[in-house]
Parts: C-alpha cells; structure tokens; sequence
C-alpha cells in the first residue's frame, strides 16, 4: 500500500500572503488589521525574505534594455520596505515594469514579487496617476480590451478595416499614442461563442469527465481556431464541455494597475466558475495569461467566495491532458500531415513559466511524427500583454524582444509556436512567420 | 498517474544537471524538476574542486569558542588552526578531509568523474583540462583563488602568468573596484605588475543601472551617445594600458556575442582581454547556467521548471512518486528512482528554524546539534557546523537514517543538500555537486534499470 507524505513546510510560504480584499478591512474600525494605511496588503513576509541574492535582477528583461529601470527587487521587497517607515509614494517606474513575473518566477528564497508589483500598481494608478491623463485614458481603454472587442466583433468586417486603416492609425497615434507600426489583431467574422451555440454546445455528454472553458477574450473574438480546436481535442478524449458566462480575466488590468476594474470582472468569473467546479468539473483555459490570472493573481489580490477553490481547480488545457490522460503514450502512436506538419520556432511565454509549463510543448512534440520543434531560449517576447502597445513602449518592447526573433531566425523552422495570444502577436511582428498554438497541432495529430 | 519516468531529478542547479545527463547517457528516461532559479545566477562561474583543507574543531571545543563575551576577534582567529592548501591539485588534500566529507565516501575518482562531465558538457568555454594542477584565478575581492576549471573569459588573467596586467573599473559600476583589486594582488605577491585604474564610462546609467543593461549593451555593441560601447570603452582604456599586456575587466562583457566583445575589445587595446568572475549577480554563472540548460535538451532529458515538488508517496521503503504542487492543485510524478539535488540552506534543499534542521521533501535525516548555540561559532570565517549540514549518505549516495540505514532504497543525493563539507573555506562547492552529481545520477540510472528488468522479469 502507498502512504502519502507532505512536507509541513515545504514551499507554503508563497501561499503565505493571502489576498485581502481592500473593502474587508475597515480603517475606522479599531481591531482591523492596519498594517498599511488605508488597508493595504500585508506582504512584509515577503520582503523579509529576500535576501538580496539578485537572481530576480538578473531575470528582468526591462532591467536589461532600460538603464533607469531600478529592478525587480527595488519594486518588490525594497519598495515595501521603504514604505513600511514613512508616508512615501510608489516610485513611478512601477509602470515601466512590463508585468512579465520573470522575477517572480526566478527567486530562491519564494519571495511574491507578483504580487509585490502588482499592489503597488495598483497603489500607484489609484493615487499618483491622474484619471484625467491621455496615459490612463489610453490604458484604460486597452486594460478594457473586452469591451473594444465586443463592439468590433459586431461588426468584424468593419473593425479590421477602420483599425488598421492609416488615417485612424495615425490618429490612434498621435491622440492616443498607440504606436502606428503595430498592426490590430483580426476580430473573426464569427465569435467561438457564437460558434459554440451554432454546433448546440457539448458534443459528448459525460458526467465523470466535465471541464469548463474559459476562453478568455482572445480565443473568443481573434483566434477562434484555437478555442475550437480545443473543443474538439477534449471532445476526441472523451471529455464533456461547458462554456459557462465569463468575462476578461483581469490580466491587462492587472498590468495596467487597474485592479477596480478588473476584480468586477474576477467576481463574475469566480462566481460562474466556482459553480461548475461545485458540479464537478475542472476549468480549463488556452491561453496562460488568463490560467495564470485564476490560479494566481485571484487569490493574491482578491477576497471572493470561492477564489481559492477556483484557483486550485484550475489548470492550462494541454497540462491538463498531461495529468489526466496517457498524453505521451498516444503521442507515440500519432502523427501530423498537412497544414500543420512543420518545424516550429516555439517560444514558451513568461507566463507560462509561472506555471511550470514552459517545456511542455517541448517535451511532447519532440515525440510525435511529422513535427518538429525547437525551443528559441528563455528570452521574453517584450510584449507583454498591452506594455507593447503604448507609444513609448514599443521601441523597449522591440528590444527586449530582438533577442527572440534572433533566435527564432536561427531555428530551423519558419513557423512560431506559442500559448500566449501576445507573445504571438509580437513574434508575427517581428519575424512575419504565422505562429500556431500548441493545440492547434495535438487537434491535428488525434482528431481527422 | 499519467506523468512518469525512469530517474526523476528534483533540483536544476549543478548537482541536478550532472545527475539528469549522466543518468541519461545510462540510456533510461530522466525528468529533472526545479522549482527555482539555481544558485548558479550568483557563483562565480568557477568551478573549484578542493583548493583549501581548513582546520576542524571538534564539536565539543565550539562550547569555549562560542562565547557572548569574547573580547578580542583575534583571539578568536588565532583558534582557527592552519589551514592546508593553497593545494597544487584538487585530489592532493582529498586523504586529509575527514571520514564524513563526500570526497572521503566517494573517492578522488568521483571528482575526477565530476570533472570530466563537466569539461564534455561545456566544451571550449571552459579551460582548465589539460591539467590536473588548480588555476589560481584573481577575485574581485582582489585575493587568488584556486579552483579547478575557469571560464574562457578568465583565461588571460591567470596569477600563474607572468605578463604585465591592467585592471580597468567603470566609475558607474561601483561594484568593482579595480585599484583596491590591484593592489591586494600585488600585496599578495603576485609575480607580475597589475596596476588598476577607474574610467569615466556609460557615465549616462544611472549607479544603479542593472549589470545586466551594461551586458546587453556590450553584446550589440550598442550606442552610447552616438557611440558604439566597445570602441568608446576602447577609446578610454588606450592611454592607460602602456606596457601591459592583458587588460582585466568586470565580467559584464557580453553575454550571446561574449567572445567577440573580447576580441573586438582587444583587437582596438593590442592586449589580451579578460574578465573578473564578480560576486551576485554574476554573469559568468548565468552564462553557465545557460550552457548546462541547453545540454539538457540534446542528452534527452526532460525538464520542467517553475513547480515544486512538496512530498511523496512510498510503498514499504521504496519512493513511488514524488508530489508536485502544480499551482495549488498536487500532482504525482512516478519514478523508478530519484535524485534530490535541491541545494543547501541558500537552495532551500535544507530548512531552518529555531527547531530544528529538515529537509523538507522526503524529511531525510540530517544530523545537527541539539543546542541551537552549537550550530554557529563567533569567528564569522571560523569552523562552522552549519556550513557542514546536510543529509549524511553512504558509498552509492543513499541518504541515510539516524540509525546508518538507506531512508529508501531508491532514493539518491547530490550537491548542496549532501552534508559534512565546508565548501566556501574548502572552495569545494561545484566539485562536490559534480562529484556527488555524477555517482547519484549513475546509481539511479542503475537502480532504475534493476526496477524495470524486475518488472518485466515477473510479467
Ligand atoms: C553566492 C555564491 C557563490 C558561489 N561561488 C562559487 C564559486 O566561486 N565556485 C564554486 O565552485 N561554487 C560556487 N558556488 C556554489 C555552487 O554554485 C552551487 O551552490 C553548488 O554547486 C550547489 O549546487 P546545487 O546544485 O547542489 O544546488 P543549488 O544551486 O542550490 O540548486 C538547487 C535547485 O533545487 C531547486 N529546488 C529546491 N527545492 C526544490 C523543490 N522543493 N522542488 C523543486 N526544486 C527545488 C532550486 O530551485 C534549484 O534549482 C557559489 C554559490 C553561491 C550561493
Ligand atoms: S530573487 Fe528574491 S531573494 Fe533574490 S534579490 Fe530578488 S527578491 Fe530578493
Ligand atoms: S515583472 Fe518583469 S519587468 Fe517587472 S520587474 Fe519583474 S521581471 Fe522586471
């Protein structure tokens, strides 16, 4: 018989520093817990944990590329430390840091420098940024893609036209300072939504192996083809699916500091969500920003029923295959012809990472007949979400990425491969090759 | 259980690495977990095998050295004894370490093994091959360290050569001090002249200007002010180098285009160029750390990072699968056997509080003094135990039990996580991931095929 054992200690501490939620702790009301003014997160466990060995320093790719950026590890424990004395401001360099979590990923010694930056974004936007400001209006408006897509996706044709014709773009420019070079993703003329209600939902019934999708917004209103291959992936294996209301993950709110809008947006998602999960099934997301959003972001700044039961149930949707089904073992058997038997340049997302997902598109493809992948390095994109869609990112954004397009111009392929929509987006930027998801493929190796 | 394989490898600093490949090349199935970044960001890239055996105190004598009320600090360190080394070789002090050092247990040959992985995996970045003699290889701190293999980029200022040599520091990298650097060489007697001078360079980055925006810079020889770096770096270097003929620099020269940054460096300064391993954040441990990575993809072995393993599952005395936390929800590895290669106190492969000492996964026996004041002596460079705390394995590096038994019979162990070396007096510290790298990875490998053959021997 097999006991299992669990370490007491062992890496709880990045759990330590549970979310509190602003609203739940009352600075009127003496027995509150008021560590910082106006009920702010206690993460001093955190900062008293660095012990200043700079790997996080050697990690940040805006470190590497801005000579004024002070770091990672000022952002994180120093910044918290500094504020710990004295009534001091955040520093605004805040909003050059691109939110990649490479520092986060890299420590030691666990310390939660995620949620380190992202508080103090958030701190930084509600009190130093002005809501009148062209920057705030123009992130706002880019923090909210949802709201943008779904007024484009009524009208598809309409919206790929007016967003990347020169005039508008110009304008985007010199109003908004969205840069001009980039070009606006696609809207598909058809949502996965609206897909998913054509076909009449789930195609396989099956109470023991449910899963909920959450699509996130790109899969819904851009790449389609990836939601619905996905579909029909888990379908193939067995799996029922549910596509229950959800709305933006959160992730260009976290990045832009806007943490208000973006816990509106987590209370229906953990609502709508926690539900599923309450029924029995597992939610799975395509994209690793959104997956990283859920099991992540959530319970570190945010207090919502069920939060916690959302983020522990939640898992990237190859991943999930992996755990559960004999992955490697099928992948032996199958192979790819057509579209997408090619050399892929894969380029594994920072967040992603995060998750301990950064080698696993690696680690199968290696195995399976008519592919072939390769991994262009560590290097991140530079995108990071909307950071490379402010005017005066984009050249920093091009920066950080050059390394990658080196690198995927040296792989053997022509085509990318990558999880995260963004990533994508710049590698196609940068290089003109199509870039694939992984699903894409596997939906190609297993269903005809 | 859907995610297996043959030798699972929890750890991805050197001691991981060196297990993962040599267990792959035994031809079975390795997946090599790290939760983390290793300490291979902060080394200095050099790899010492033994360059010191400093003295022992028993442990019964730390009661009269540990003292609160001790009034003068050299009469502490005239307690320290003497230490042996510098040593010419890394295997010459091996017979001197005491019985429950890993060099002791394993033999000069495991380092001998140890090392030539290394060398195989690193190819021509490395030097230090041709000979089993250490390199005595100048700090910044400004002393000369032996150690057993030096990055390409150390090669031109070796204390062993006798040409003339110029130390440059850039006034905006407070980091590194070259006239101080300088000057301790040559109070230490080094056989040739070093002078040290500070330069006006990228005086535009601010002093906190991360080390790795001046390597980026270098790489893509990028403009300053209209200027490419190197040859503005050049320009400011030329009237100071004078007879010299090897020009020393911080270990920020470039990271992808390293090479060439030396060479175009050198071609415009008519002097060989070369770097000073620096302490965190060291870019020559980065280089490295990137170089072992890339090994990993072409010996086969599956990696994945960013998760930790938290606890296992056992049948009888046999490890059956290791559990992951992936994100909150824990998930089991199967393996055959494993390799902990999680580091020491710094890696987190050893926890500490007040209680006690613990590793944290399997709860491995590590031995340490009861009195918490035992663990610590005054003499901040003395003998100290915590240095030498870890799991206590035998001859195959089976961690063992308080009683001198296997915690598990497919359990190995490697680098920092193994006791009983001061590696940081010894400067011993890649020598013994290495060596007990390479004998874990090698009895895993070996267990594991006993398991499969036992397997399909009974189906
Ligand atoms: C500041 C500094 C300077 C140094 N300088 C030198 C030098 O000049 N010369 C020299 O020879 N050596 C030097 N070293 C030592 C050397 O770099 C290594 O520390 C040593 O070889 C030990 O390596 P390791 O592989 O055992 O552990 P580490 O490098 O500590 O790696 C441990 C790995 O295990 C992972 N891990 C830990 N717990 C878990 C878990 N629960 N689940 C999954 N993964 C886990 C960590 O994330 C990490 O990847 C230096 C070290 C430091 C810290
Ligand atoms: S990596 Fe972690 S411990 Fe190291 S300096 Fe950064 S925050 Fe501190
Ligand atoms: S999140 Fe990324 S950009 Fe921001 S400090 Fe960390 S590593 Fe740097």
């Amino acid at each position: 018989m097999s006991e299992k054992h669990r370490a007491d200690e062992a890496d709880r501490r990045r759990r330590t520093t549970d979310g509190v939620a602003s609203e739940t702790v009352n600075p009127e009301q003496p027995d509150a817990v008021e560590v910082f003014p106006e009920g702010e997160f206690d993460l001093r466990p955190g900062a008293d944990d660095c012990y200043k060995c700079t790997t996080c320093e050697t990690s940040c790719p805006v470190a590497a590329v801005d000579k004024s950026f002070p770091g990672p590890k000022f952002q994180g424990p120093e910044q918290w430390r500094l504020k710990r004395k004295d009534e001091i401001e955040i520093d605004p360099s805040i909003s050059e840091c691109s939110n990649c979590l490479r520092c986060d990923t890299s420590c030691p010694s666990g310390v939660n420098l995620a949620q380190m930056h992202n508080t103090a974004r958030g701190e930084y936007v509600d009190n130093q940024l002005s809501t009148f400001s062209i920057k705030y209006v123009r992130n706002r408006i880019l923090a909210n893609y949802r709201t943008s897509a779904r007024l484009a996706s009524m009208f598809p044709r309409t919206a790929n036209f007016v967003m990347n014709f020169k005039p508008v773009r110009w304008a985007m420019e010199k109003i908004l300072h969205v840069p001009s070079e980039r070009d606006f993703p696609e809207f598909a003329t058809q949502t996965f939504r609206e897909w998913w209600s054509e076909r009449g939902g789930a195609q396989v019934t099956n109470p023991d192996k449910q899963v909920a999708y959450f699509h996130g917004c790109y899969a819904n209103y851009n790449t389609t083809e990836v939601a619905k291959a996905m579909v029909r992936l888990y379908e193939y294996f067995g799996y029922e699916i549910l596509v229950p209301p959800q709305k933006c993950s959160g992730t260009p709110m976290f990045a832009n500091g806007m943490l208000d809008d973006a816990r509106r947006h987590a209370e229906t998602n953990v609502e709508n969500l926690a539900a599923v999960i309450e029924d029995g099934a597992d939610v799975i997301a395509s994209c690793t920003s959104c997956s990283m959003a859920l099991r992540n972001e959530y319970p570190e700044l945010f207090d919502i029923d069920g939060i916690e039961t959302l983020a522990k149930n939640t898992f990237d949707a190859l991943e999930y295959l992996r755990i559960h089904e004999d992955l490697h073992g099928a992948i032996q058997d199958a192979s790819v012809s057509g579209e997408f038997a090619e050399e892929f340049a894969y380029h594994a997302p920072c967040h992603s990472r995060n998750q301990g997902l950064d080698r696993q598109a690696i680690e199968l493809f290696r195995d399976l007949d008519g592919v072939q992948i390769e991994d262009v390095g560590d290097s991140c994109s530079g995108i990071s979400g909307t950071y490379g869609w402010k005017e005066e990112k984009y050249e920093k954004s091009m920066k950080i990425g050059a390394e990658m397009f080196e690198h995927m111009e040296a792989a053997e392929g022509t085509t990318g491969m990558t999880e995260c929509p963004t990533c994508g987006m710049q590698m196609e930027h940068g290089t003109g090759y199509d870039v694939h998801h992984p699903l894409e493929v596997l939906e190609a190796a297993f269903v005809d | 259980m859907a995610i297996e394989s043959d030798v699972l490898v929890v750890g991805g600093g050197l001691a991981g690495v060196a297990s993962a490949v040599v267990a792959a090349r035994e031809g079975v199935d390795v997946r090599l977990l790290a939760h983390k970044k290793s300490t291979l960001r902060q080394a200095s890239g050099l790899i010492d095998g033994l360059g010191y055996v400093p003295p022992r105190t028993p442990l019964e004598k730390h009661a009269d050295y540990v003292s609160q009320q001790r009034r003068d600090f050299r009469e502490v360190r005239d307690k320290r004894g003497d230490y042996l080394g510098p040593l010419q070789t890394p295997y010459e002090g091996i017979d001197t370490l005491p019985d429950d050092h890993p060099y002791s247990i394993l033999g000069a040959d495991a380092l001998r093994d140890g090392l030539a992985l290394f060398d195989d995996l690193v190819g021509d970045t490395y030097l230090g091959s041709h000979t089993e003699r250490n390199a005595l290889v100048p700090t910044f701190g400004g002393t000369v360290k032996p150690t057993a293999r030096y990055p390409r980029a150390a090669a031109a200022g070796l204390a062993s050569d006798e040409r003339p040599m110029l130390l440059v520091g850039f006034r905006s990298l407070t980091e590194f001090d070259a006239g101080m650097v300088a000057d301790q060489l040559a109070a230490a007697g080094v056989p040739f002249d070093v002078r040290g001078v500070e330069v006006s360079f990228a005086e535009s980055f601010p002093t906190d200007t991360k080390i790795t925006r001046f390597v980026k810079a270098f790489d893509h020889d990028e403009r300053i002010k209209g200027i490419p770096v190197r040859r503005a770096l050049a320009e400011v270097v030329k009237p100071y180098v004078d007879d010299a003929k090897r020009v020393g620099f911080p270990a920020v020269l470039g990271d992808d285009n390293a090479a060439s940054v030396r060479t175009d460096l050198g071609d415009r300064l008519g002097a060989d160029i070369f770097e000073i391993p620096m302490g965190p954040p060291s870019i020559p441990g980065l280089r490295l750390e990137d170089r072992l990575f890339e090994t990993l993809d072409a010996e086969g072995v599956r990696l994945e990072t960013g998760v930790p393993a938290v606890g296992y599952e056992k049948d009888g005395d046999t490890v059956e699968s290791v559990i992951v936390d992936r994100m909150g929800s824990e998930v089991p590895y199967a393996a055959d056997t494993v390799v902990l290669a999680t580091g020491g106190l710094v890696g987190k492969g050893l926890d500490s509080d007040r209680e006690g000492v613990r590793e944290p996964i399997f709860g491995c026996h590590v031995p340490y003094p009861e009195d918490r004041y035992d663990w610590f002596v005054d003499d901040a460079f003395g003998d100290q135990p915590y240095a030498r705390f870890g799991v206590h394995p035998d001859a195959s590096m089976r961690p063992l039990d308080a009683d001198g038994e296997p915690e598990f019979a497919n359990l190995f162990a490697a680098g920092s996580v193994v006791g009983g070396a001061d590696v940081a007096r010894e400067k011993s510290a890649s020598g013994v991931s290495l060596a007990t790298g390479v004998v874990a990875g090698r009895n895993a490998a070996i267990e594991s095929r006993k398991r499969i053959e036992r397997v399909e021997a009974s189906s």
